[in-house]
C-alpha cells in the first residue's frame, strides 16, 4: 500500500515531498498513519522509524544495481537517503500536529465542563465557579451565563467562588466584568462562597467588588434572593 | 427620513428599536423622546432594544444620556431585551450603563417602572 504509493511518487521525478502535488497520496497515508499511531500511543521515533526501516532494502537495491559505478551509487544514495529523511521528519510534523490538536480539544472541553451554569429555582440562576478565572474563561462564564439568563428569564444570578483558590485584582475585575454584563440584560448578580482568608487577601490588595451584594455562603445567597423575590421557606411542622 | 416610532402607553413611552441605530438615528430619537416626555407628561421610559444586534460606543452612550435627561425631566428610564452579544460588547468597550436601569423583557420592565413610579399614583 505505502510501497505502491511511494513507487507513484518516486516515479513523478519530483522531490519536494512536504509541498508537491505528486507526493500527495504519501503524504496522505503518512498523515493517518501518523494520526492513528498517536492516538494508540506510539512514540513518534518509532513511527519514523517505520519509514527509516525502508533505507535498508532500497540501499541493497542501489548496490545490487550500481554497484560497479561507485559515481552513481554515491549520488543515488544520498538522494534516497534525502527522500525518506524528508518523510520521516513529515510523520514526527504530523505526530506533534496530532497531539496538539488533542490538548486544544481538551482544554476546551475542560473549560465548557468547568462553568456548569444550574437554576436553583424559577428565576435564580446559580454558577459555581471552580479553578483560577483568566480572561478566555470568563470569556465562556460570561457567554454561557447571559445565554442561561435569556432561556431562563432569571432575574438574579449567584456567582459561587467557593472553588476559586485566590481572588486578585484581575479576577475580581473578570468577575466585575461579569457581574456587568448580566445587570445590562436586566438580571441582578451576587457573589456567594468567599471564605475568609480570600475576605482578607481581597481587602488587603484593596480589591473592590463596586456596590456588588456579597454572601459568605450560597445558602446565604440564595435566602436572600428569594426575600428579594418575596417568597419565603417555611417549616411545615408549624 | 426614518424616525423610531414612539408610544404612549398612560403615563409611560414605549420606545422599540427594530432596525440597527445610526448615529442620525440616535441623535434623532434622542431629540424626539426628550420632546415626548415633556409634552405627555410621562413618567417612565421604557426602551425595547431585543432587535438590536450591534452596538457601539456611540450607541452605548447615547442610552446612558438618554437615561440622564430623562431623569432630569423626571421620568425613570429602563432599557430591556438587551442580547448577550450586546451586554458583552457594552462591557468590553467599558460602558456598564451604570445609571441606567435594566429588565430582562418588556413585561418586567413594565413591572419595575410601575413598582419605581407607584407613589406618584
Amino acid at each position: 500500500m505505502f510501497l505502491q504509493r511511494f513507487r507513484e511518487g518516486m516515479q513523478s521525478g519530483s522531490t519536494d515531498i512536504l509541498e508537491s502535488r505528486e507526493w500527495k497520496s504519501v503524504r496522505d497515508f503518512l498523515q493517518d498513519l501518523s494520526a492513528e499511531r498517536a492516538q494508540q500511543g506510539y512514540s513518534p521515533s518509532e513511527t519514523a522509524t517505520f519509514v527509516f526501516s525502508l533505507k535498508e532494502p532500497l540501499f541493497q537495491r542501489l548496490q545490487s544495481d550500481l554497484g560497479k559505478n561507485p559515481d552513481a551509487l554515491g549520488k543515488e544514495v544520498w538522494s534516497a537517503t534525502l527522500l525518506l529523511d524528508q518523510l520521516g521528519v513529515y510523520t514526527t510534523e504530523v505526530y506533534q500536529k496530532s497531539r496538539e490538536e488533542l490538548i486544544i480539544r481538551q482544554q476546551q472541553e475542560m473549560i465548557e465542563l468547568s462553568t456548569p451554569v444550574i437554576q436553583l429555582w424559577k428565576g435564580v440562576l446559580a454558577l459555581p465557579l471552580i479553578g483560577t478565572l483568566d480572561s478566555n474563561r470568563t470569556q465562556v462564564v460570561m457567554e454561557t451565563l447571559l445565554q442561561r439568563i435569556v432561556e431562563t428569564g432569571s432575574a438574579i444570578a449567584i456567582i459561587d467562588i467557593t472553588g476559586v483558590p485566590t481572588v486578585d485584582t484581575m479576577v475580581a475585575q473578570h468577575l466585575m466584568k461579569t457581574v456587568a454584563a448580566a445587570r445590562l440584560m436586566g438580571t441582578e448578580c451576587m457573589i456567594s462562597g468567599i471564605r475568609p482568608q480570600i475576605a482578607q487577601t481581597m481587602v488587603h490588595l484593596g480589591v473592590a467588588l463596586g456596590d456588588v451584594t456579597t454572601k459568605a455562603t450560597l445558602a446565604g445567597a440564595f435566602a436572600t434572593a428569594l426575600h428579594k423575590m418575596r417568597l419565603a421557606i417555611t417549616d411545615v411542622k408549624a | 427620513m426614518d424616525r423610531i416610532p414612539i408610544l404612549k402607553m398612560g403615563d409611560l413611552l414605549l420606545v422599540t428599536i427594530q432596525v440597527d441605530m445610526h448615529d442620525r438615528l440616535a441623535m434623532t430619537l434622542q431629540d424626539d423622546l426628550t420632546d415626548r416626555i415633556v409634552t405627555a407628561r410621562a413618567r417612565g421610559v421604557l426602551i425595547d432594544i431585543s432587535g438590536l444586534e450591534m452596538v457601539d460606543s456611540f450607541i452605548g452612550r447615547m442610552l446612558a444620556n438618554i437615561a440622564s435627561m430623562s431623569r432630569v425631566l423626571d421620568a425613570e428610564t429602563v432599557v430591556v431585551g438587551m442580547r448577550p452579544a450586546v451586554a458583552i460588547t457594552l462591557v468590553e468597550l467599558g460602558l456598564t450603563l451604570n445609571g441606567v436601569r435594566t429588565a430582562l423583557n418588556v413585561d418586567k420592565g413594565m413591572e419595575l417602572l410601575n413598582s419605581l413610579g407607584g407613589h406618584q399614583g
